[in-house]
């Protein structure tokens, strides 16, 4: 409590400084405070900021706040009951609910935090609305004090007689304890409102908080001083929580059962006082679970009356304690209903029926199958499951085991075999091609059903049918029908006219001929004319004949009718009734017979006119026609007379008659057969021509005079009633009248509604009049209404009518009504005057003349497509589009009205229509019209090709040319295809135009080069075609690479630890207990950096120079003693060879016994060129590292992009000369002037590849010193470094200690390595041989991982090879055997010399490291670029030839890393030599860069070392000791007698020596080209005759092999000495291309020299060894003159 | 740079990583990046401002990628509320812009969330990716998260107790498909992100991402309540 206290006093001072700040702005803040919205805004601030605030637990915070709040408030309140508050403002703060209540809380707290804060900017929006902020005056306090307390007491006065007026009215029955009785006895007595609230009872309570709220709303009505029950309400709601807490815990130790009260009355402080609601809800939390147990209903009861007094909804909630059962007593419940059947064993006894013995049947000898295996535990527990069950026992045999039948799985298969051998399948096996169904409700649906658009509808409006024919007609009825389908046939043609018509037409041709004729009137009638005349005669003719046959039909029509309506009233009389209600009259039209005459008349002989000329025409054809023929004829007969003829004359010359005979008949086959005389046509007879017409005329039309007559049919006659007909006929009658009809409506084959059922009238007609409208989902496809008819006891389908589905356009409303006609074939014959159906039956007496009718009739009937309540057509749209196929909507198109449906070639149809030659005005030709006028204009081109993709075209939105010569796209498509140039292009610009053509030029040359090969760079032809071949090969490899590049495993994507074993995984457990801040931190290894997410500028190249040894030193002049300075002693000409038998001569020549050098270390990489300082002696120790910048070529950082980095890393030691330029002699005393110079003394390169594959390369190199140094010797130095002396003495050179790694540690690419292994290559190894490699090699991984251990390689073709079959003695060439014929050691040593000179070319460069190639010494010699192996199996195949014992040693070594060296047996001593520098070394020698040996190979066997070290120095090369060599053929694994790949004797190519002087000038001349070009601000001078000098010296130095010609050489250049200081070195390198020997004569630095006077020797030899191997010396010197 | 004929769009992303929910771990912090295709840079606003029609080379570009915007970040640890939904909030804010000439290679933003196991290693809880939206205006995108599985259960237990889960060697892995095939993972729980996206040039270069509707007027006026209600 005392932090609220303390809170309370701190919010009071608060308030105040607030009070005060604003008092100016009170007024503001009034309109600001009471907005909602801007409360919730704060509070969403405040609360959050609370909460930050307030870390430790926010909860309790706002408990505390909420304490303090309400106690604040209660002070609040006495303090304004104490003033005049305005009431209104109170009853307000009453009304505002929880929610309200504790934001404002919230906000009341958000001030305070602020208020903290300092952030007094903001005080003015949180202030809250705190009626206090304007209760600061307190006048007069006393009196109002007193007034309250008067108005008080009479409030508290009425409220208690008011409850008690109350309490009498509550019924006695009422569920109460004594105690509240009690209570409410002494609540009468008492008079003090705290013990009031404690005790008052329930019902009390809930009327005085009736009472209360009507005093509130009484207070809200009149705004006046607070009424008493306001004042009373003061009271009941500020009583102190702390005195009620005590009480509370009295009370409950004191009688528990008044908890319920007191629960009760903190439910009455939340809802008086929402502030409390927190509070009493925990006491409630508490007090629950008694509640609930004691007196559960009161509460609900409560609860109800809670709901009366409004609240809001969280006081209604509720917090209950999760319902929590004991585990014990779950468990106890749990086994009433759970159980778990046990997996022991059933005892037999439970099992079997009570004094039942089991019985095994096996035993008494019967067959038992054998029973599914099952397991015992889970039988048990079937059985147990199984006993537990009432019957349980009937699942067990008598054996007391569980009934089970033997194992159901057969043995063989059931099924017949389906393949005989040779014979047919069998016929019902065989299997049947069905043709794939479409399935009939793949789209079906209209498309957008279910939105708005698709909401469908179809009226099918029955309104009734009549039957032209029934079964149950009379005669009287047929022939009634009969009638009236006459008269309607009649009345149809009336209405269509077509005879007026025709007459109409013909009419007007008639005159349109005559006017033509009259116009031309004879003369000159043109051809064209001519045709149309005939046409429309032709015309007249046809319109002829169709009118008359019109006039024929009309004619018999009505002679029909006539006929008909006479068989009627026969009939009528005959029966004596009459049935049907026809009768016809006839309407006589009189007229005038003589215009009738002449008409005719007049008709008649036009016709006449016209047959007339027609058959005069036709005469006229036909005599052209028979003149023809007969000329035809008569032309035959007169060669038939003259054969005969001939033949006459010849009979006398052979008179044998059979001959003549013969040759009558060839004469008569020569000329054909005879033609048939053609008979004259016949002369026209006008006469018959006129009789025939007015027979005609007669016939088919009225007779002049004749009155017209027309019929009437109408249905007026009386019909006769029921009691007077015969009783046959009311027989028929009555079953008519029993007749009724309905007709179901069927869509899409369902029915869908019925109409109602109708009874069949006298007339047989039916209405229906029944509209149904359908809502369609599906396409409609057929409506088809069935007629059904029923009896008196069931119903039969009479007939079925289609009616066709509408177009779209056929809306109800203005659709026509259709009779459609059916019939019915059924046989129904009547035992009464009905004439029945199918059933032949005659309306004459005698029976003749028998008729058989079918029932039949007319549907009328109407279907169209709803009109929606805002006119809008309820159809779907008509051209839906895929849904033509199965939509019943098929347009009713003008074809398919001609009757030619399904005809929808265009072509054919307008072909059709021009021979047809329709009329164009003819009202059923219309639609056809306009068809073929759309189709010759809009000219459908319908193509005669399927073609699949047919919208292909539609998403082209350029041509594929245009495509290919857009260049974005081109640029975009090359960087796709990963092409070297556009790999790792940038922001490929967004236009065209943007990008220019030069982008392409570099790529576009790559590919033409892809066929050139630059000559320039490479010595003839044939280095071309190898440097060609190699690119080849490359390719093939890459792509090999791209491909396992896009091959992932999961350790590429996911970092997982491995599993550990046992042991590691203890160490880790213990680890868990070892500190996590060791106090002495241990090295950690570098975290590797996968390369992909470097940049530019990410990658360092650190190169750390520790020191270097024997480094030559200056040789001081031997004649003249040290003068003083340093340099001038430097500038004494000394040549010495850095051979050590000198050394000791000159040790002592140096005055101080300390040979001077200056030496510093120069690194160059990437052309970034850094520099070590300078230390002093030959020994120096520099210990700096470098830092030297990285940058991928194209910023390519993948690995596979890192690997194929070519770039070199030079290390190169310079002296450091000082030379003193003496400028002007009086200088000399006050100031010196020094240049620097500096001259080489040698280099280690450093491939970046070896550094990248390696990681770090830590070691110390020997230095590539020119064999010759121009004023330097190798220092000895004796006396105290003797005994070191005497080890270094076993190898010559200059030494440097480095340290090189790469900064972040990058990932080599070893993982594509090992991914490669994954990617099997082609192999012609057997598989036994494979897997044993693939074994021995796991196993010695894992013994030594570090040792490189190599069974198989891969050969230039990808193929995988056993590396002995590598191995083979090949002989060397002849000439180096000759060169030294009784040295065989300096042999050997040209050998190593000869294989050196080929060109080193490491794979990883050339093939992106993706795999070890290996290739034969023949492919080696012909590429003439290779790497360690290629080098170290040629020098072993040649060793082996000399009758060396030679192994090829699989190792690592520094720098190279994993490499081939060679090892031989001499005499008693192991050599190592170092195939790619010709250096040999003795197995113990400290220097030799090899570090590990891993295996030995030689053509029989592969050994791998198994001894503790792999250093040479410390292990034995006996491989015959299994102990230290394990044999990888073994006796347990002979040798299979593998043939070796290597060719059997190597062809080597004399080396044209004139190419090589070729090659030797253009060295000479680039070289020469680039000094001058590396000296830009410099003239550069050369030396012709220390140029010549050199030259010759040269070819020596290439014999010698660079030893021991120094001391010559110094002689030769003496005559130069006296004049020049001369610094200079041959270098020697073998050939491969010209660019690695500017980059060494670079690297020298000699062109550096920027001294005035300087002057420059060059001289370039080649020498050529055989098979294009060539030696490249380069000589190069810089001369000062120095006088 | 108002030119009418721009050579790069440009993509300004702001908003924030609101929160997560994952139902079993708390005390989690999530890290970000961005993946994105070849044509698309990070930009600064300065850079914008003063940016030239882009310059083709095929030399490799030195440029400094610092002050570029913010391409990656680490959040800050949260705990889970108190409240009943229990959601990890970091509101934790983004802001880059891009810049671009091709939408091909869209940017797309790789969220990892990482927070420590029952023996207090620092583990991944998940990886996700989601492409930054196109449209213009506010969006909100939920991802899924998930973590690969250990390839074996013994593995799986031993990661487990070690509290060395299998990870991603690179977190962009998520963010494409190359390589996915070999890997399992299983979902963990719901990272909710909040993007504020603004256009440039995109119309002009021809890509045209905004829909007919107007909706941001709508829901404008959702927000805004009437003054006293």
């Amino acid at each position: 409590m005392s932090t609220s206290s303390d809170l309370r006093d701190k919010l009071r001072k608060k308030r105040r400084a607030l009070q005060e700040s604003l008092g100016k702005v009170k007024d503001d803040t009034q309109v600001l405070v009471p907005s909602d919205s801007d409360v919730t805004k704060e509070n969403e601030h405040t609360a959050v900021e609370e909460l930050t605030g307030r870390g430790d637990d926010p909860g309790e915070t706002l408990r505390r706040s909420l304490k303090a709040q309400r106690m604040k408030r209660k002070k609040k309140l006495l303090e304004e009951m104490s003033m005049e508050g305005p009431p209104e403002e109170e009853m307000l703060q009453e009304e505002v609910t929880a929610v309200q209540e504790l934001q404002q809380e919230l906000e009341d707290h958000s001030v305070e935090t602020l208020a903290e804060g300092g952030r007094s900017v903001r005080l003015q929006r949180d202030l809250p609305p705190l009626p206090v902020a304007r209760a600061d005056s307190s006048l007069s306090e006393s009196s109002m004090r007193q007034r309250m307390r008067e108005k008080l007491r009479v409030a508290r006065s009425k409220a208690a007689s008011l409850l008690q007026q109350e309490a009498s009215l509550e019924p006695p029955s009422r569920l109460r304890g004594l105690r509240d009785r009690e209570a409410l006895t002494r609540f009468d007595r008492e008079v003090d409102p705290d013990l009031r609230d404690e005790e008052s009872s329930f019902s009390a309570r809930v009327k005085f908080r009736d009472a209360a709220r009507r005093a509130t709303r009484d207070a809200r009505t009149e705004t006046g001083l607070p009424t008493a029950e306001e004042a009373y309400k003061f009271f009941t709601f500020n009583f102190d929580p702390e005195p009620q807490e005590r009480r509370r815990k009295n009370r409950t130790k004191k009688k528990p059962r008044s908890t319920d009260d007191e629960e009760e009355e903190a439910d009455e402080e939340e809802e008086e006082e929402e502030e409390e609601a927190e509070m009493a809800r925990a006491h409630e939390g508490e007090d629950e679970p008694r509640d609930r147990d004691e007196d559960a209903p009161l509460v609900r009861d409560e609860e109800e009356d809670l709901f009366i007094i409004d609240q809001s909804a969280q006081d209604f909630l509720e917090l209950k304690k999760a319902e929590y059962i004991g585990y014990n007593r779950r468990v106890l419940r749990e086994r009433e209903v759970l159980f778990t059947p046990s997996t022991r064993p059933v005892p037999p006894s439970c099992k079997l029926p009570e004094n039942v013995q089991p019985r095994y049947l096996e035993e008494e000898g019967l067959y038992v199958g054998e029973r599914p295996p099952v397991i015992l535990s889970n039988q048990n527990i079937l059985e147990n499951r199984i006993l537990k069950q009432d019957e349980g026992r009937k699942w067990f045999g008598d054996d007391g085991r569980i009934m089970a039948l033997p194992d159901p799985i057969k043995e063989s298969s059931s099924r017949p075999p389906l393949y005989h051998l040779e014979e047919e399948l069998d016929p019902t096996l065989q299997t049947v091609y069905r043709k794939a169904l479409k399935s009939k409700y793949v789209n079906r649906y209209i498309a957008g059903v279910g939105d708005t658009q698709g909401d469908y509808q179809l009226d099918v409006d029955v309104s009734g049918l009549i039957f032209s024919h029934h079964p149950l007609f009379s005669r009287e009825h047929v022939l009634g029908a009969r009638l009236a389908q006459l008269y309607d046939q009649y009345l149809s043609r009336q209405h269509k006219n077509l005879t007026c018509l025709l007459t109409d037409k013909l009419n007007g041709l008639r005159n349109t001929i005559r006017n033509m004729l009259e116009l031309h009137s004879g003369e000159g009638i043109s051809h064209v004319t001519q045709q149309r005349i005939a046409e429309y005669k032709q015309e007249v003719r046809h319109t002829r004949q169709l009118r008359d046959s019109e006039q024929e039909k009309d004619r018999t029509l009505l002679k029909s009718i006539i006929k008909v309506w006479k068989e009627l009233k026969s009939l009528r009389e005959f029966q004596r009734c009459t049935n049907t209600p026809y009768k016809l009259y006839i309407r006589r039209e009189e007229v005038q017979r003589a215009l009738d005459e002449q008409e005719q008349e007049a008709e008649i002989l036009a016709e006449v006119a016209e047959l007339q000329a027609e058959c005069e025409e036709d005469y006229e054809r036909k005599l052209s026609e028979y003149r023809r023929q007969l000329e035809e004829w008569k032309s035959w007969r007169k060669k038939l007379k003259a054969m005969k003829k001939k033949q006459k004359k010849r009979r006398p010359q052979s008179q044998d008659v059979d001959e003549e005979e013969e040759e009558g008949e060839q004469s008569e086959e020569e000329l054909g057969e005879e033609p048939v005389k053609p008979e004259a046509p016949e002369k026209l007879d006008i006469a018959g021509l006129e009789q025939q017409i007015r027979e005609k005329a007669a016939r088919i039309r009225r007779k002049p005079g004749e009155p017209v007559l027309v019929p009437e049919l109408t249905a007026s006659s009386p019909v006769t009633s029921n009691e007077q007909c015969p009783r046959g006929e009311l027989a028929r009658r009555e079953d008519v009248s029993k007749r009724s009809l309905f007709v179901k409506v069927l869509y899409n084959d369902k029915e869908v509604s019925r109409t109602d059922s109708r009874s069949l009238n006298a007339d047989f007609r039916v209405h229906f009049g029944q509209i149904f409208n359908l809502k369609i989902v599906n396409w409609p496809e057929s409506i088809k209404l069935q007629i059904y008819e029923c009896g008196s006891s069931s119903s039969s389908l009479l007939a079925e009518v289609c009616v066709p589905v509408p177009e779209s356009s056929v809306l109800t409303g203005s659709a026509p009504s259709e009779e459609l006609e059916f019939s019915s074939n059924q046989r129904v014959a009547c035992n009464h005057e009905g004439v029945g159906s199918d059933v032949p039956f005659s309306f004459a007496a005698d029976g003749s003349n028998r008729q058989t009718l079918l029932t039949s009739g007319k549907l009328s009937c109407c279907v169209s497509w709803a009109i929606g309540e805002d006119d809008i057509p309820l159809a779907p749209p008509s051209a839906q589009p895929g849904a033509g196929m199965h939509s019943g909507l098929r347009q009713m198109d003008a074809i398919a009205c001609i009757g030619a449906s399904g005809l929808n070639d265009m072509k054919k149809l307008g072909k059709w229509a021009a021979e047809s030659r329709l009329d164009p005005n003819d009202p059923n030709n219309a639609s056809i019209m306009q068809l073929l006028s759309v189709a010759s204009g809009g000219e459908v081109a319908v193509h005669d090709y399927f073609r699949l993709e047919q919208l292909q075209e539609e998403f082209n939105f350029l041509s594929d040319e245009e495509l290919e010569r857009s260049r974005r796209f081109r640029l975009l498509r090359l960087r796709s295809q990963e092409e070297p140039e556009f790999r790792n292009f940038k922001t490929i610009p967004a236009t065209e135009r943007e990008i220019s053509e030069k982008v392409f030029e570099d790529y576009e040359r790559r590919l033409k080069e892809g066929e050139l090969v630059d000559t320039k760079e490479h010595i003839d032809a044939h280095r071309a075609l190898v440097a060609k071949y190699l690119q080849k090969v490359c390719e093939s490899v890459i792509n090999r690479f791209l491909i396992s590049k896009h091959y992932y495993i999961l350790s590429d994507l996911i970092v997982e630890d491995d599993v550990p074993s046992i042991g590691v995984l203890g160490l880790n457990l213990f680890k868990l207990a070892e500190p996590k801040r060791p106090l002495k931190p241990r090295r950690k290894e570098r975290k590797k950096v996968t390369a992909q997410n470097l940049s530019d500028g990410d990658i360092k190249l650190l190169v750390n120079i520790i020191r270097g040894y024997d480094i030559p030193v200056r040789k001081p002049h031997a004649s003249k003693p040290a003068a003083g300075s340093k340099s001038a002693r430097s500038y004494t000409e000394t040549f010495t060879a850095a051979s050590s038998s000198q050394t000791a001569l000159q040790g002592s020549e140096w005055p101080l016994g300390q040979p001077v050098i200056r030496p510093f270390v120069e690194v160059s990489f990437q052309r970034t060129v850094l520099q070590t300082s300078t230390a002093e002696g030959p020994n120096p120790c520099w210990n700096e590292e470098l830092v030297l910048p990285f940058s991928a070529p194209n910023g390519d950082y993948s690995t596979s992009g890192l690997q194929a980095v070519r770039d070199e890393v030079f290390i190169s030691i310079f002296d450091e000369v000082l030379h003193e330029v003496v400028e002007d002699e009086r200088e000399r005393g006050s100031s010196v002037h020094t240049r620097i110079e500096r001259h080489w003394l040698g280099s280690i390169k450093i491939p970046f590849s070896t550094i990248y594959l390696q990681s770090r390369i830590d070691g110390t190199f020997k230095l590539g010193t020119p064999p010759v140094l121009l004023g330097y010797s190798k220092e000895r130095s004796l006396g105290s470094e003797g005994g070191y002396d005497a080890v270094r003495s076993l190898s010559e050179g200059t030494f440097l200690t480095l340290f090189i790694t790469i900064e972040p540690q990058l990932v080599p690419g070893d993982s594509i390595r090992e991914k490669m292994k994954d990617v099997k290559f082609d192999t012609q190894e057997l598989e036994r041989l494979l897997l044993a490699c693939e074994i021995f090699e796991k196993d010695a991984g894992q013994r030594f991982p570090n040792r490189p251990c190599l069974t198989t390689v891969v050969d230039i073709n990808g193929k995988t090879v056993f590396i002995t079959r590598f191995i083979r003695p090949l002989p060397p060439p002849q000439e180096l055997l000759d060169a030294f014929p009784n040295n065989p050691q300096e042999a050997t040593e040209l050998v190593a010399r000869y294989v050196s000179l080929i060109p080193f070319l490491p794979d990883s460069v050339s093939f992106a490291s993706v795999c070890d190639l290996w290739s034969t010494c023949d492919q080696f010699l012909t590429l003439l670029a290779g790497d360690e192996e290629e080098h170290a199996v040629l020098l072993c195949n040649y060793f082996l030839s000399m009758g060396k014992k030679a192994w090829l040693i699989i190792g690592t070594a520094i720098p190279e890393g994993p490499t081939a060296y060679v090892l031989t047996q001499e005499q008693n001593r192991y050599l190592i030599w170092n195939p790619s520098t010709g250096q040999y070394y003795g197995q113990h020698d400290t220097f030799c860069p090899l570090q590990t040996v891993g295996c030995l190979v030689n053509a029989d066997n592969v050994w791998f070392n198994i001894q503790v070290y792999a250093a040479p120095m410390r292990m034995s090369f006996d491989v015959t000791k299994p102990k230290f060599w394990k044999p990888f053929f073994s006796r347990s694994f002979p040798d299979p007698g593998l043939s070796s790949v290597q060719p059997e004797d190597l062809v080597y190519r004399r080396t044209d020596k004139a190419v090589a002087a070729e090659l030797q000038d253009r060295i000479e001349k680039v070289l020469r080209e680039k000094i001058m070009e590396w000296r830009p601000r410099h003239p550069t001078r050369w030396n012709r005759y220390c140029t010549s000098t050199l030259r010759h010296f040269l070819p020596k130095l290439e014999l010698s092999g660079g030893r021991e010609v120094a001391e010559e050489h110094r002689l030769e250049l003496q005559s130069l000495l006296g004049d020049y200081r001369i610094s200079g070195f041959p270098l020697h390198l073998p050939f491969s291309e010209i660019r690695p020997i500017i980059e060494a004569v670079y690297s020298t630095g000699v062109h550096n020299v920027e001294a005035p006077n300087v002057e420059f020797a060059l001289a370039v030899y080649v020498h050529p060894y055989p098979s294009n191997v060539l030696s490249v010396w380069v000589y190069i010197a810089s001369l000062i003159r120095t006088r | 740079m108002t030119s009418s004929n721009p050579s790069v769009f440009l993509l300004m992303v702001s908003g924030q990583i609101e929160g997560a929910h994952f139902p079993e771990y708390d005390d989690l912090y999530c890290k970000y990046c961005f993946v994105y295709g070849h044509d698309w840079a990070p930009t600064s606003v300065s850079e914008v401002q003063i940016s030239h029609p882009v310059v083709l080379s095929l030399e490799p570009q030195h440029t400094s990628h610092t002050a570029l915007g913010l391409e990656e970040g680490i959040s800050q640890i949260t705990s889970k509320g108190r409240d009943s939904s229990q959601s990890l909030v970091w509101n934790f804010p983004l802001d880059i812009t891009f810049k671009s000439t091709n939408p091909f290679g869209w940017p797309q933003i790789v969220v990892s969330v990482y927070g420590p196991d029952t023996f207090g290693n620092d583990v991944v809880r998940g990886y996700g990716a989601v492409h930054i939206p196109f449209t213009p205006g506010k969006h909100s995108r939920t991802v899924p998260m998930f973590v690969p599985e250990s390839t074996s259960r013994l593995q799986k237990f031993t990661s487990w107790l070690m509290g060395r889960r299998p990870e991603y060697t690179d977190p962009k892995v998520v963010a494409q498909g190359e390589g996915r095939e070999v890997t399992r993972v299983r979902s963990q729980g719901f990272v909710t992100l909040q993007f504020n996206i603004v256009t440039k040039d995109m119309k002009k270069l021809g890509y045209d991402t905004t829909s007919g509707e107007q909706a941001p007027a709508t829901r404008l006026a959702g927000t805004e309540q009437p003054y006293g209600s």
